[in-house]
């Protein structure tokens, strides 16, 4: 994985709640990979039915599109454990989500992505959201080293993550790769447990 | 003495590998559901880190999520759904791993066919890359859905780290009056308690009302779990549980069935167990639900006015304009009445056979509405023919509805099925958001009792006025 230490770049305010999934990619773009993900991101926001750009939403507007985090409201990536959702935001340069919570398989997915979903209370994520919307200048730094979010203005938030996911991030580990390390282990939960439950492996012998 | 044991306790306890530190754990997983729409990447990771599937036996692979529905469908009847398709196939066949396939008897919704063929066992730990997965729940597994990531590393290494959740328990009780079903149990659940009650926590769902519910009621209340914001939900096994699960094919037979029955019965709650949270809902009050707005617990019930703003607490209110916006609908409009252009009986959710069974009751002998597209696409290919045996694909297709073959479908626009923009469907599906059916589509989640009723009315009606 790759390693995710700061992140310094646009942030783009979508202040709304409860922004599932498969709003942040339609599930039709995952279907072929012949599709870009990116330009498909948010496609039923972005786009009218001819595939015009709206001009209203936020990441079309000049100042956002080269958005790098995204200041949204709660319960974002609620829904589908769809993790093409983080693909998307990804391929259009998103690396990091602000919002006062996640949907929970959105957040796993995140983490392995080295994609970066930050927790803060809701009035600062509102409060940052509405300095970003009416700032000429939205840059935010995140850093996860001191787990602070900074404003271009210099004011700073500090938000807490697990700290096991923390240092995931920071190094880059590969969690499968971790845990192959103690192969040993699940070789001898499994011959253990054959003995004990031997009907959850009556597959193996059939 | 030690404490007593939530049924979501013991579980964990029998599957834990390793401690890490922490409340989090390695965690063996008994069953791993693959279907083609979230493992192509998994596979394709697998191969470049030069593994193969840890453990074959407890892996099964499902196409659902892609195939058109078409009565005759082939891998090209729907061209887009192609692609994903063709790589499950190759993959399954490269590592191994068992495919129900397209045109295996035994195809359905995976959430469908875990149950169904006896994959899910009660205590056993059932993932897969999707995230209504704690269906499987209804018979007592911890069951919840993963990302692609995870997918590849069950493939990999049959666990996953899991940091402990928190306990909640949802207790059922007084009596379901007539008219009112499984599925309005959990809607009314998430519409009074909302789509973060759950988050962090497994649900047990408990209580008289849930000890009197079917299987397949109970796998629907689980389904919807992941709508509350939790990953799993369970009911705890009883007879019921075993008479359901006895001679399934993956079921344990003879003496295996009796040693697993010995660990089965020990899997309820202990007397004393703790819960972090606890929700009572008294059924009793419970009408026919409908959703109104683009969130899942935007619901009310069929004889309510949709809430007025200033009714609503603040963080519902906010997201309030935009949905009845988008649903054109206003705040204070009662739902009866509302003309709906699609009515689709299908699912995860609600497409078992006693779904189709209850809806065939509002059905019989009446005509679809002019103007109105109304479907039925069974749950799994077993549920279809099974449904055929007892007549109901005539019952449907005499009053006008397409009689498919079993997929994911107009649920979230797959297989080439979805809701033209602007236009109305009441659906016995598990989700309303925005662009759920269809760029523009607007979804009325409801049981499959209203969703049949409203076909035949052309408008959403109210079932408890209609005989059946």
């Amino acid at each position: 994985m790759e390693k995710f230490s700061t992140l310094t770049g646009v942030a783009a305010p979508l202040p709304r709640a409860g922004i599932d999934t498969g709003t942040i990619i339609q599930s039709v773009w995952l279907r072929s990979r012949s599709f870009d993900l990116g330009q498909k991101l948010f496609s039923d926001w972005r786009y009218d039915s001819e595939g015009r750009e709206n001009p209203d939403f936020v990441l079309n507007q000049p100042r956002f599109r080269s958005a790098k985090v995204l200041v949204a409201g709660a319960d974002f990536g609620c829904g589908s454990s769809r993790e093409g959702a983080v693909w998307a935001l990804q391929k259009f340069g998103i690396q990091c989500v602000i919002a006062p919570s996640f949907g929970e398989i959105f957040r796993d997915n995140a983490y392995q992505n080295a994609f970066l979903p930050v927790e803060l209370p809701r009035e600062q994520v509102e409060e940052i959201g509405e300095w970003a919307a009416r700032s000429n200048d939205s840059t935010l730094t995140v850093d996860l080293e001191s787990c602070t979010v900074r404003r271009s203005d210099g004011v700073e938030y500090r938000f807490t993550l697990p700290a096991e996911r923390r240092v995931s991030l920071l190094e880059g580990l590969d969690e499968t790769d971790t845990i192959l390390r103690s192969e040993a282990a699940i070789d001898a939960f499994e011959a253990a447990d054959r003995k004990a439950r031997p009907w959850i492996y009556l597959r193996e012998t059939a | 003495m030690a404490q007593g044991r939530t049924s979501f306790e013991k579980i964990w306890d029998a599957h834990v590998v390793s401690a890490l530190g922490g409340d989090r754990c390695l965690i063996h997983i008994d069953r791993h559901l693959v279907h083609e729409g979230t493992s192509r990447n998994a596979f394709d990771g697998l191969r470049a880190r030069g593994r193969r599937p840890k453990s074959l036996g407890l892996t099964v692979g499902v196409v659902d999520h892609d195939p058109s529905t078409l009565p005759g469908r082939t891998v090209d009847t729907y061209p887009l759904g192609r692609e994903r398709i063709i790589a499950m196939q190759a993959n399954c066949r490269e590592f191994g791993i068992e495919l129900v396939d397209l045109h295996d008897p035994r195809q359905g919704i995976v959430h469908v066919i875990g149950p169904e063929l006896g994959i899910t066992l009660p205590g056993c730990t059932l993932v897969c890359g999707d995230s209504h997965t704690a269906t499987s729940g209804g018979l007592g597994a911890w069951a919840w859905g993963i990302g692609t990531t995870e997918v590849e590393r069950v493939l990999a290494t049959q666990t996953l780290v899991q940091k402990k959740p928190r306990n909640m328990r949802v207790s059922f009780v007084g009596r379901m009056s007539p008219g009112i079903f499984a599925k309005d149990l959990v809607l009314y659940l998430i519409g009074q308690h909302g789509i973060a009650a759950g988050l962090g926590h497994v649900v047990e769902y408990a209580g008289p009302v849930i000890r009197g519910l079917p299987i397949e009621g109970r796998l629907t209340i689980c389904n919807m779990s992941i709508e509350l914001g939790a990953r799993a939900g369970l009911v705890t096994p009883d007879d019921l549980t075993f008479e359901y699960l006895a001679g399934r094919p993956f079921a344990p037979q003879g003496a295996m069935w009796d040693l697993a029955m010995a660990e089965w019965r020990a899997l309820p709650s202990d007397e004393d167990a703790r819960f972090d949270r606890e929700i009572e809902i008294d059924c009793t009050r419970i009408k026919p639900q409908i959703s109104w707005g683009t969130l899942p617990q935007d619901v009310i019930a069929i004889d309510e006015r949709i809430p007025l703003p200033e009714q609503q607490v603040p963080n519902r209110r906010e997201t309030m304009a935009g949905a009845l916006d988008y649903m054109g609908l206003e705040a204070g409009q009662r739902m009866e009445g509302v003309p709906i252009d699609y009515a689709f009986i299908g699912s995860c959710t609600n497409a078992r056979l006693s779904d189709l069974e209850i809806a065939a009751r509002f059905v019989k002998g009446r005509k679809v509405a002019e103007g109105v597209t109304a479907m039925v696409v069974p749950g799994s290919s077993q549920v279809k023919r099974a449904a055929e045996a007892i007549g109901l694909d005539a019952i449907f297709k005499e009053a006008g509805f397409e009689w498919r073959e079993s997929g994911c479908s107009m649920c979230q626009t797959l297989g080439g099925d979805s809701v033209p923009p602007g236009k109305r469907c009441i659906s016995t599906s598990n989700r309303n958001f925005d662009g759920r059916q269809g760029p523009r589509a607007r979804t009325h989640l409801a049981s499959p009792a209203m969703v049949a009723a409203a076909a035949v009315a052309g408008a959403i009606v109210d079932i408890r006025k209609i005989a059946h």
